[in-house]
């Protein structure tokens, strides 16, 4: 074949230039619906506009206006904390489920199909039966606590649980995600390194500190960079469950993002958002991908 | 003899007992891991299953006693859950089969021209919110006067299944060997014919990864129907949402209802259980 090629000139040069012609209707679709998007977002960004009224051309006013635009601010802090929790307890609870499903057990195919039904299940219907569960005077977790011996709480209707409820409802929807990722580390852990450890007499503890973990952390930093940006992303479950209250308590950029453009159709100072979300999701990916390549690749 | 082997048999029925009572700890951390998951698709079908007196019990009644279907059929009589479930799979239908048709070309095309610099794009496009798209494809359909369609959302959720078909398919032309093509090509096939009758029939089950993962992702979407579509070209999400909660209807079929959204997914998951990672990791692991 090699030869079949050098005795052609341009022969791979030709086949190279036919491949691209198959990638050609898919960029004519990404360009339409995603590029375009992007440009169109950046240019109304520039503008003082809402839906049915003219457009004025403000510059970088929209960007300024939100510098100091105290709601738009706290939004930020509503996402980096709600952001924080929903990366690191999965990340933990998944390592976690991942050592218990990588021993043999009965049954052990059966739950682990159990436990990963959440990841597909349709966002807003989970939402809407954690909504019910969530309920603090006929809410099915209110009675759970109660039979441990704890207080009920008010869950999503007090401003000082609503975050860290929220997060419990994505816990739930992503720590398996987390679990498959660890899992698929663990299955190509050499064994060698154990079986010496044993026999220099390490214990379980050590094993795990001093083997597995570090052979599976290339993993968990994928896992970190998929949650950061989903958990950064949230959208359905924060506005079927809270809508971003009570009063604005649970209000990420996402939600301020969607009010500004959909209740009061004020889109230029929305597209504003819009950028500079992206920049903030691109941030902390680039972030966590600068420390995956840091971290020692195994894979 | 005997008296070394009262201490052994001791000692071993203590080992016994440890090993016994690890394994007893074992077993209640698999449980612990797995209940949570379990409660919530329990408590979905549970409250889908009882009467409005039972749903609103305190302490809850946890088994439905006695079961009853009414929830089901009142929201498929009285609150058109079947009109917004056909609006769904022509929406997630349409959206699949456009991408797959556009995706499945393009992921060959970059395979094999090793273009692999526009699966950047697909990261891109993962990281950027739904919320970006929807504004200014907004304007563009108020213009078109194409919004409340449902061709206005079958274009809305290209964004969603076009950049998936693309990064499963290209990954997995990857894979197959060049030899067969080459061989096609040198007996004086096209680069389209050793396309069409070469790589094509052995990518089905790359095919049928990228075209499940892309329905579940289009069927899950909410924020596009809720915006864009109107009263009666809801998709099954948004109509939940929208109809089902501003209705202020009871818990019964509200429950009932997000059943009815979910289990068709949770079944497509069983077929594609071991490709569910790779499609929800996608723009994240290959960079």
């Amino acid at each position: 074949m090699t030869t079949a090629a050098a005795a052609q000139p341009g022969f791979l040069a030709r086949r190279h230039r036919s491949y691209y012609l198959f990638i050609v209707p898919a960029l004519v679709v990404v360009g339409a619906v995603i590029i375009f998007p992007w440009l169109f977002t950046a240019w109304m960004s520039a503008f003082d506009w809402k839906i049915g009224t003219a457009a004025h051309f403000v510059g970088f006013d929209n960007y300024t206006g939100l510098a100091t635009n105290q709601r738009f601010l706290e939004s930020i802090v509503h996402t980096f904390y709600f952001t924080a929790l929903a990366v690191v307890v999965p990340l933990i609870l998944g390592l976690v489920a991942a050592l218990i499903f990588h021993r043999e057990f009965p049954f052990r195919g059966v739950l682990r199909g159990v436990f990963t039904m959440p990841m597909m299940a349709t966002p807003v219907a989970v939402a809407l039966v954690w909504t019910m569960m969530f309920h603090p005077q006929q809410g099915v977790l209110n009675y759970l606590l109660s039979i441990v011996g704890l207080p009920p709480s008010l869950w999503v209707y007090s401003p000082t649980w609503v975050i860290p409820s929220l997060v419990l409802v994505e816990i739930w929807h992503w720590t398996p995600l987390v679990m498959l990722i660890v899992l698929g580390g663990l299955a190509a852990l050499p064994t060698e390194p154990y079986e010496s450890a044993r026999l220099d007499g390490a214990s379980e503890w050590q094993l795990f500190r001093y083997i597995t973990l570090p052979l599976v952390a290339p993993f968990l930093v994928v896992a970190a960079v998929i949650r950061t940006i989903d958990a950064l992303k949230a959208f359905d479950t924060i506005y079927v469950i809270s809508q971003g209250g009570p009063g604005t308590a649970s209000e990420t950029i996402n939600i301020y993002l969607y009010l500004q453009a959909f209740a009061f159709y004020n889109v230029g100072n929305a597209s504003a958002v819009v950028v500079v979300f992206f920049v903030i999701i691109l941030a902390l990916a680039l972030l966590l991908l600068y420390v995956r390549q840091r971290a020692k690749w195994t894979g | 003899m005997s008296t070394a082997a009262l201490p052994m048999a001791a000692r071993a029925g203590r080992a016994r007992l440890r090993r016994r009572l690890r394994k007893i700890a074992f077993a209640l951390s698999v449980a612990a891991v797995a209940s949570k998951k379990i409660l919530v698709f329990f408590w979905m079908l549970s409250l889908s299953l009882k009467n409005e007196i039972d749903n609103l019990a305190y302490p809850p009644v946890f088994i439905p006693d006695p079961p009853t279907l009414r929830n089901f059929v009142q929201v498929f009589a009285e609150n058109s859950m079947g009109l917004y479930f056909w609006n769904s799979i022509v929406v997630s239908g349409f959206a699949t089969l456009i991408a797959l048709a556009v995706g499945i070309p393009a992921g060959y095309g970059i395979a094999r021209a090793q273009a692999h610099k526009l699966t950047v794009l697909v990261l891109i496009a993962r990281m950027t919110p739904a919320l970006s798209y929807l504004i200014p494809l907004f304007m563009v359909f108020q213009f078109l006067g194409l919004n409340n369609t449902l061709t206005a959302l079958v274009i809305t959720h290209l964004v969603i299944t076009v950049p998936i078909v693309v990064y499963i398919m290209a990954g997995h032309f990857e894979t197959l060997p060049k030899e067969l093509e080459e061989a096609c090509q040198i007996d004086g096939g096209s680069v389209w014919t050793s396309f069409r009758y070469v790589a094509l029939p052995l990518a089905r089950p790359g095919i049928v990864v990228g075209t499940i993962l892309a329905f579940i992702f289009s069927w899950n979407n909410f924020v596009f129907g809720a915006v864009l579509a109107g009263r009666a070209t809801r998709t099954l999400p948004a109509a939940v949402y929208n109809v089902l909660t501003f209705e202020q209807l009871a818990w019964g079929p509200l429950a009932a209802a997000a059943l009815v959204v979910t289990v068709p997914v949770l079944l497509l998951t069983i077929v594609i259980q071991k490709e569910i990672v790779v499609g929800l990791t996608h723009g994240g692991v290959k960079a």
